[in-house]
């Protein structure tokens, strides 16, 4: 967590007791998660105080990234969850006459379901001697033919590396290495966050790779799916008349709205239909709705063009591919706007939260919030994330539910010449009425795991536990054993749960102050839009009058207050000391 | 409070930009006079060298200085060492290197940069192909690259098969280039030649791999029939070895002509004369032509003037391995030697059943992109030349209704009148 240390740096640390009276805060956001942690950057940018909690130790709620054994201490966590006993009589006393509370949930039941499963060996096996060994690979499998040839021929290819298995031991071991992430998603080169990454120059404090294939399973078989132009070129599963087909459907795509005539009988049908309409083969009808629009076998025309116009869009701009993922993980980019946040004077606080919140009876809006301490901090709007509400305040509890796996593996899904690449996988339905499953998976040099091993993420909207969604998925592309003697799993280690996607509620779905704004999510899609469309219109709620996030300046062009003149900039020397006073004296 | 974000305003910053270009300009000025002086009071040293860096840091295209520095080397030369003067050039390469960031097509510095390795007691042609391969994937047209790649590929020895799989790469990644098609037309007849050489009907490429490149030509213009250069590059593999298509002796005039089916260099050409080797000039049609589809020579004085004679003359082409024989009669005052079918047509191949079978599928693909792309131009134009390549009048029909969709222009008008001009 090496990532904490440097934003608490940031900050001006000062006596707690001091800033408690001091100021008044505009903002206490609560809980780091990606929306929160925008809203706070956005605030603290346009010059708002800004007091940012959370009653964990770690930064970015359930968009965290946990090292191994950071993420087993979660598990553990997980399983003992206990609410905490309530310090009622503590924070009675803060409350005045014309003032309310509303205590907030101090338990978090976002992720259900939670299981695990270790197929590695514990511990390794000592390797028998030499000749033992070499007669254990020729025995079971030798026919009289090939006894003749050994006999012939050199003996035992010394070249042969027998790979040594990953043992549990080893991942412990390596446990910094990986960075799971709880939230898997990828980023469209040209979606929301990269934009508001690169307009708010937040996109510095972080490193990104590019996905570099998009992969299908169809047919009991994974498959590349040819997305841009170097692909299809390339392609053998294609036919030269399917390239020719695809092509031509994509350019359509590209500027469909310019050709209405083309699709306007279908607007009122699903895509699906559009396609076959098309004339488009079977093969690419599939590629088109599960890998490049991904959207379901229900969805309308228009939605499935918007779909893949975005798609097609996004390529090219850093990659063959439309998606980029940050290194170290999803749970870097919370965190870089926490950074901004700081930088520009917001304050952080982990393992510290809001037991409740001070409502004026009369203008029925929070004007105060009280930490666990006991401490009163006056605020006028207050951000907090889902989990934190109790049922009180809840006028709807309709939620849905996110499944998912995390798999450490020691072989890719589909293996090539490069073992160093992301890739993304879309899984259409198994059964009609299973939803479609999408994973993800990650190589060593994206920093979220170590080498030799890839760190998989499957998510896909819930029907049930996440463990009887995704089980059947990944015994189809992965061989996961049990069975000692039988071939080794490929899979290493999973882990399931549930995660609660609250992304179909709004402020009409909970009965709370004005200035209180909830923040829902993570959804289930693969981009991060939902959350940063819902920052901006929770940022402009607060500030209508503000820019949201522009862009932060260059470290040159700043001027600060109480230097002298000479220090405009680093390696001022004495021939340009006259030159600079001269001009301040202009 | 300390650190409080206070930004320049743009009037300020444009004003400190000012102050720092003319500070530079005056920098680069002051160097640059000292350097011209430096070189007409003829110093070559360690000074030069130095100041000259400066300035082509900035500005690589000032070849001057290049010249200069030049002369400053030499100079240097002559008082080292062997291994001192290896590292002087190696360090002569990490400068135009940094050159090439500021400018990768700057005459000055990719110039330098072969003379340099002329001069290297031991030139890395590994590292060199690796820039090469550097420079080419940020810009994969910049044909000084291509250039001095060539150069490099021909010192070094690399096989012409590593050669091939770099293009294989290359059009892998963006099959729009046309720089890569190109070197890959130029190392396929090297790799896999048409056996029999010396053949007159001779192509460039044996039949099996001219069959998968008509695929990978497929598979690019199928992918984007706009993009031109995999038609350049299947219209190639289409096409026929240039030949001498024609030989033409004159008694009277003393004089031999050659006529190519396409626009050759004279190097190469040799004249036989009754088995005797001529010592003949070439001449093309206008004497600042260096490529021209005709070239002539004249015969000795007196060599063939007597009619009661007969005469072997052989034209050989060296370069393709080719070769013409034309037999001047007794009573002849002159002779025609020339392949009927090859001089009205633009290209065609062998009328074997094999080669016209392989003419007919390629035709069959293109219709079925036509299907697809009924106006695509490219796909037109080659139909009409493979149809003209199979049988001419039995295609006319179809031709004419192509040639109307093209809605004629310049180039395609001249091309249809004079293929109605071979079907009268």
């Amino acid at each position: 967590m090496a990532r904490i240390s440097q934003i608490e740096g940031n900050f001006q640390f000062r006596e707690r007791s001091q800033w408690w009276s001091v100021t008044m805060l505009s903002v206490c956001v609560h809980f780091p998660g990606l929306t929160e942690s925008v809203i706070a950057a956005a605030c603290s940018r346009v010059g708002q105080s800004v007091l940012h909690l959370d009653r964990r130790n770690y930064y970015a709620g359930n968009w965290a990234s946990f090292t191994f054994n950071g993420l087993l201490s979660w598990i553990e966590q997980y399983k003992q969850e206990v609410p905490i006993t309530e310090l009622e009589q503590v924070w009675r006393s803060l409350i005045d006459e014309g003032e309310d509370a509303v205590p907030l949930s101090a338990l978090d039941s976002s992720i259900s379901n939670l299981e695990v499963f270790c197929y590695a060996r514990l511990h390794e096996v000592s390797e028998p001697k030499e000749d033992q060994h070499t007669s254990d690979i020729s025995e079971p499998s030798q026919s009289q033919e090939e006894k003749e040839s050994q006999l012939s021929s050199s003996p035992a290819d010394p070249t042969v590396e027998v790979q040594k298995k990953i043992t549990y031991q080893k991942l412990v071991k390596e446990g910094r290495r990986f960075n799971i992430d709880l939230v898997s998603k990828l980023m469209y080169s040209r979606g929301a966050l990269v934009d508001l990454l690169i307009k708010s120059n937040v996109s510095r404090y972080a490193e990104f790779k590019n996905i570099g294939r998009i992969l299908t399973y169809r047919n009991g078989k994974v498959e590349q799916v040819p997305c841009s132009r170097a692909d299809v070129f390339a392609s053998k599963q294609l036919t030269v008349v399917e390239k020719r087909m695809l092509m031509k459907f994509l350019t359509f795509c590209l500027d469909f709205e310019q050709h209405p005539e083309e699709y306007q009988d279908y607007t009122e049908k699903p895509f699906r239909e559009f396609l076959k309409n098309k004339k488009l083969t079977e093969n690419l009808q599939h590629f088109i709705l599960h890998s490049i629009a991904m959207v379901t076998q229900h969805t309308l025309t228009e939605e499935g063009l918007k779909a893949t116009q975005h798609f097609l869009r996004c390529l090219g701009r850093y990659g063959n591919t439309p998606f980029l993922f940050p290194l170290y993980g999803l749970g870097e980019i919370p965190q870089c706007f926490c950074r901004m946040c700081a930088v520009f004077g917001g304050i952080y606080c982990l393992r510290h939260s809001v037991e409740c919140l001070v409502v004026d009876k009369v203008s029925n809006k929070v004007k105060a919030v009280i930490d666990t301490r006991g401490q009163r901090i006056s605020c006028s709007h207050f951000v907090v994330e889902d989990s934190y509400i109790r049922d009180e305040q809840r006028q709807s509890t309709a939620y849905r539910q996110i499944s998912r796996a995390v798999l450490i593996t020691d072989r890719s899904v589909l293996p090539s010449e490069s073992d160093q690449q992301i890739s993304m996988v879309t899984i259409p339905p198994l059964e009609s009425s299973a939803p479609a499953v999408r994973m993800v998976e990650l190589c060593s040099s994206s920093m979220t795991c170590m080498p030799g091993t890839y760190l998989v993420h499957l998510t896909c909207s819930s029907s049930g536990k996440a463990q009887e969604d995704l089980a059947p998925v990944i015994s189809q592309l992965f061989h996961v054993s049990t069975i000692p003697g039988e071939e080794p799993s490929e899979v290493l280690w999973v882990m399931y749960f549930n995660m609660r996607d609250t992304s179909a509620l709004d402020s009409s779905s909970y009965s709370l102050p004005s200035n209180v704004h909830v923040c829902t999510g993570p959804d289930d899609s693969l981009c991060s839009d939902y959350s940063i469309k819902l920052a901006e219109s929770v940022f402009h709620h607060i500030l209508p009058d503000e820019e949201f996030c522009p862009p932060a300046p260059n470290p040159e062009d700043i001027i600060y207050d109480g230097d002298g003149p000479q220090a405009k900039g680093p390696g001022f020397d004495e021939s340009t000391n006259t030159e600079c006073l001269e001009s301040s004296q202009e | 409070m300390h650190g409080r974000v206070k930004v320049k305003s743009t009037a300020q910053q444009e004003e400190e930009k000012r102050k720092e270009r003319e500070k530079k300009l005056k920098a680069f000025v002051s160097a640059r006079d000292a350097v011209l002086r430096k070189r007409s009071a003829g110093e070559h040293d360690e000074e030069a060298l130095q100041l000259t860096q400066q300035l082509l840091s900035s500005n690589p295209d000032f070849a001057t200085l290049w010249n200069y520095r030049r002369e400053v080397l030499l100079q240097l030369e002559t008082s080292r060492e062997k291994d001192e003067v290896q590292k002087l050039y190696e360090s002569e390469l990490h400068f135009i290197e940094a050159c090439l960031k500021v400018n990768p097509k700057s005459y000055g510095c990719w110039h330098h940069r072969s003379w340099v390795n002329t001069r290297l007691p031991q030139p890395d042609w590994t590292r060199e192909l690796g820039l090469c391969d550097r420079c080419l994937s940020l810009d994969e047209r910049n044909f000084h690259c291509w250039d001095y790649r060539r150069v490099v590929v021909k010192e070094s020895g690399v096989s012409v098969e590593q050669e091939l799989q770099f293009t294989d790469r290359l059009i892998g990644s963006n099959f729009s280039n046309y720089s890569s098609w190109h070197y890959r037309s130029t190392l396929l007849p090297q790799l896999h030649p048409q056996p029999a050489p010396d053949s007159i009907h001779s192509h460039r490429v044996c039949e099996e791999q001219l069959l998968k490149e008509y695929e990978l030509a497929h598979n690019a213009f199928f992918t984007d029939p706009n993009d031109q250069s995999a038609w350049f590059y299947y219209r190639w593999l289409l096409g026929r070895e240039e030949m001498i298509s024609c030989v033409y002796v004159s008694r009277e005039r003393e004089r031999v002509s050659v006529a190519f089916s396409k626009p050759v260099h004279s190097e190469g050409l040799m004249l036989v004369l009754d088995g005797q080797p001529q010592q003949v000039e070439w001449r093309s049609t206008h004497p600042r032509l260096r490529h021209s589809p005709v070239w002539l020579c004249d015969l000795p004085p007196g060599s063939v003037s007597d009619i009661s004679n007969e005469h072997n003359l052989t034209v050989h082409w060296t370069e393709k391995y080719t070769h013409r024989d034309c037999a001047l009669y007794t009573g002849c005052a002159e002779s025609w030697c020339r392949d009927s079918a090859t001089d009205q047509e633009l290209f065609r191949s062998e009328l074997s059943v094999e080669k016209s079978s392989v003419l007919q599928a390629e035709l069959q693909s293109c219709n079925q992109l036509l299907e697809l792309e009924p106006q695509n131009k490219w796909c037109l134009l080659t139909i009409i030349l493979l149809m003209r390549a199979l049988d001419p009048l039995g295609h006319e029909k179809e031709t004419l209704a192509h040639f109307q969709t093209l809605k004629v222009r310049k180039y395609y008008h001249y091309l249809n009148e004079r293929y109605s001009g071979s079907r009268k």
